[in-house]
C-alpha cells in the first residue's frame, strides 16, 4: 500500500501578519505546518500501521525551511520525506496542488491524504485539486478511513454530529478533519537524530496552474462591533466578569 | 457565455440549509447587477424544490443522486455548468460545497475563492472578500475571465431575501452516472448519551490556549461552579480532550445560550458560525488582536488560568 501525504506550510497566524502591497508580508511571518495536516499524517500513519505500507510525506518547500516539518513527519512514522523546492512563499493553492500532482503522479499512489483545509486557502483547498489533476475521487471532512480489498471505507462529518460512511475504490485523496485518533507526540531526541539520519529528496516543481485572482487589497478587518476590553490584573478583571454576569443574574 | 448566477443548493433530509437560501439572496442581487438571472440548483432525487426566490430552479433528480455523494455531484455539476456557461458558481463553504468547489475549479481551469464573506459587482467586475488567516485578515480579489466559483461563509448573507416559491425545473442528470468509485454507505447521526450543549444556558468554552487535557479540569471547575457546561472549540476535540459531542462551530453544533464564556478561543470564522449569536460572549485570550474581540460582547487580554482561579475564588 503506497499512501502519500500532501502538506501544506503556511503562514502562522499566532502573530500579526504584516502586509505589503496587496497581499501579507511572506519575508516577515514564521511559517507553520498546517494544522490540519498534522491529523492527516496521523490518519495515514495509523493507515499503514493497520495495512503495512509506507507513507510517503510530501510538501512545496516554499521558504527553504521545510526540512523541520518533513523530520517531524519521520519522527511520527512517515517513511519517506520529499520536497519540491520551490522558493516562493506567495505560491497559490492551485500552483502547489498543481506541482505535488506531478510528483505525486510518479509515486502511483493508493491513497492520497491533504489537510481538509488550511488557513490561507484563499482560492481552495490542495487536497480537491490534487484529485482533479490526478482524476481521482475525493472526499473531504473525513475522521476515520479504514482500507480492505482495495476499497476505503470513509467516515465524512457534516455538523451537528452527522456524518455519512462512504466506499471508494482506490486510489483516492482523502480531506483529513481529523484523524480517528489525536496525533502522537513525537520526542525531540527522536526528531533530532532523525534530522542527523535522514534523507529528504528533492524535486524541482513541475507544471503550471494559476489561481487567476488579481488582488486588490489584503487588509485585517474592519471590526463594525469590538468588545468591552476589561483591564486590570488578573483578580481584577475576574471581579469584574464575576459582577457582571452578578448583575445579570448568571452568577 | 450568460450573466447568469448559479447557486448550489445544499439540503439534507429534505430541507434546505440556511446558507442556501442566503446564497440565493445574494445571487438575485448579483444577477441583476450582472444583467442576467439567479438559478437555484438543486442537485437530489425527489426534493420538494420550489423553495426559492431566486429567477429560476433547477433540479437534477437522479436516483443516484438521493445522497450527498462528492463524486456524483461534482460531475453533475461540472456537467451543468459546462452546458450553461454561468459566470459565477456559488457554493456553501460547508461540508458539502467544500469538496466540490475547489474541484471543480481545477477541473475546468477557471478561478476559485474561498472563505467567501461579500461578493459585489464593480464596474461590471466581480469583486470578492474572502476572510482568510483565520479571520485575521480580509483579501479582496478579482477572479480573471469569464467564469468563477465562490465558496461563502455560512451566516454571511440574510436568509429571507432567497426564501420563495420558485417552481423548480426538474432535469435529467446530464452525465451518466453509472460507474461511480464513490459509493455512499450509510448515514450517521449524533452520537447520544453526553449533554445537548445546544440546550445549555450557559457554557464555558475552552480552546487551543488551554494547553493540555489536564488543564480542561479547570474549566471544568468553573464551569461547575456557574452552573454551566463546558464546551470547546474543534481542536480542543481533534487533541481528544473534549468529545466531539462537545464541539461548537461549523463542523460541530450551533449554540445561542445565555452566556457564552470563551477561555483561549481566538475566533476563527468556522467556530464563529456557532456561537455568534450567544446573548453574552465574554472572551479572554491573550492576543489582543484576535477576531473574537469584533465578536464578543466584552474581553481580556489576561492569563486565562489566572482569571478562571480568580473567578473560582469568587463565586
Amino acid at each position: 500500500m503506497d499512501i502519500v501525504v500532501a502538506i501544506k506550510h503556511i503562514p502562522s497566524i499566532a502573530d500579526d501578519l504584516p502586509v505589503k502591497g496587496n497581499n501579507v508580508d511572506f519575508d516577515s511571518v514564521d511559517f507553520v505546518l498546517n494544522e490540519f495536516d498534522e491529523q492527516s499524517i496521523e490518519q495515514a500513519v495509523l493507515v499503514k500501521e493497520a495495512v503495512d505500507g509506507t507513507v510517503t510525506v510530501i510538501g512545496v518547500d516554499l521558504i527553504g525551511e521545510l526540512d523541520n516539518i518533513l523530520h517531524l513527519a519521520l519522527a511520527k512514522g512517515a517513511d519517506k520525506a520529499i520536497k519540491i523546492t520551490a522558493d516562493d512563499p506567495a505560491a497559490s493553492s492551485h500552483q502547489q496542488a498543481k506541482w505535488l500532482s506531478d510528483a505525486i503522479k510518479s509515486l502511483s499512489p493508493d491513497i492520497v491524504f491533504a489537510g481538509v483545509q488550511a488557513s490561507n486557502d484563499l482560492d481552495g483547498q490542495i487536497g480537491p485539486m490534487i484529485a482533479a489533476y490526478l482524476d481521482m475521487p475525493y472526499i473531504g471532512g473525513v475522521s476515520s478511513v479504514e482500507i480492505s480489498d482495495h476499497t476505503a471505507t470513509i467516515n465524512k462529518e457534516f455538523s451537528g454530529g452527522f456524518g455519512a460512511k462512504y466506499a471508494v475504490s482506490l486510489p483516492m485523496v482523502v480531506g483529513v478533519q481529523a484523524a480517528s485518533k489525536p496525533p502522537r507526540y513525537a520526542p525531540i531526541s527522536k526528531v533530532r537524530q532523525i534530522a542527523q539520519t535522514a534523507t529528504i529528496e528533492k524535486i524541482a516543481p513541475s507544471g503550471d496552474a494559476s489561481a487567476g485572482l488579481a488582488f486588490k487589497k489584503m487588509a485585517a478587518p474592519v471590526a463594525t462591533g469590538h468588545a468591552e476590553m476589561l483591564t486590570g490584573s488578573s483578580k481584577e478583571v475576574a471581579a469584574k466578569i464575576v459582577e457582571l454576569l452578578k448583575s445579570k443574574g448568571l452568577a | 457565455m450568460s450573466n447568469n448566477v448559479f447557486v448550489i443548493t445544499e439540503h439534507m433530509n429534505g430541507k434546505f440549509s440556511d446558507v442556501s437560501f442566503e446564497m440565493v439572496g445574494k445571487a438575485k442581487e448579483l444577477a441583476s447587477a450582472l444583467g442576467g438571472q439567479a438559478v437555484a440548483v438543486v442537485v437530489g432525487s425527489g426534493v420538494a424544490a420550489n423553495v426559492f426566490a431566486s429567477d429560476s430552479t433547477i433540479h437534477v433528480d437522479d436516483a443516484a443522486l438521493e445522497q450527498f455523494n462528492p463524486e456524483a455531484y461534482g460531475k453533475v455539476i461540472e456537467a451543468l455548468v459546462k452546458e450553461k456557461s454561468p459566470r459565477l458558481v456559488m457554493f456553501g463553504w460547508t461540508a458539502t460545497g467544500m469538496d466540490i468547489a475547489a474541484w471543480l475549479s481545477a477541473r475546468l481551469g477557471k478561478p476559485c475563492v474561498a472563505y467567501g464573506r461579500d461578493l459585489c459587482i464593480e464596474n461590471n467586475t466581480l469583486v470578492v472578500n474572502s476572510q482568510v488567516y483565520g479571520g485575521k485578515m480580509i483579501a479582496e480579489v478579482a477572479p480573471e475571465g469569464d467564469m468563477a466559483i465562490v465558496a461563502v461563509l455560512a451566516g454571511s448573507f440574510p436568509a429571507e431575501a432567497g426564501q420563495g416559491s420558485t417552481a423548480a425545473t426538474t432535469v435529467a442528470s446530464p452525465i451518466a452516472l453509472d460507474g461511480l468509485k464513490t459509493k455512499f454507505v450509510e448515514a450517521i447521526k449524533p452520537a447520544g448519551g453526553d449533554v445537548d450543549i445546544t440546550s445549555q444556558p450557559k457554557l464555558v468554552s475552552i480552546g487551543r490556549g488551554i494547553g493540555s487535557k489536564d488543564n480542561v479540569e479547570l474549566a471544568e471547575e468553573l464551569a461547575q461552579k456557574l452552573g454551566a457546561v463546558v464546551s470547546s472549540s474543534r481542536p480542543v476535540v481533534d487533541a481528544g480532550w473534549l468529545p466531539r459531542t462537545r464541539q461548537v462551530g461549523k463542523s460541530g453544533l450551533r449554540v445561542k445560550p445565555k452566556l457564552y464564556l470563551m477561555l483561549g478561543i481566538s475566533g476563527a470564522p468556522e467556530h464563529l458560525e456557532g456561537m455568534k449569536s450567544a446573548e453574552l460572549i465574554i472572551a479572554i485570550n491573550t492576543d489582543k488582536k484576535a477576531p473574537i474581540f469584533n465578536v464578543a460582547h466584552y474581553g481580556a487580554t489576561n492569563d486565562l488560568f489566572e482569571v478562571a482561579e480568580a473567578m473560582l475564588e469568587l463565586l
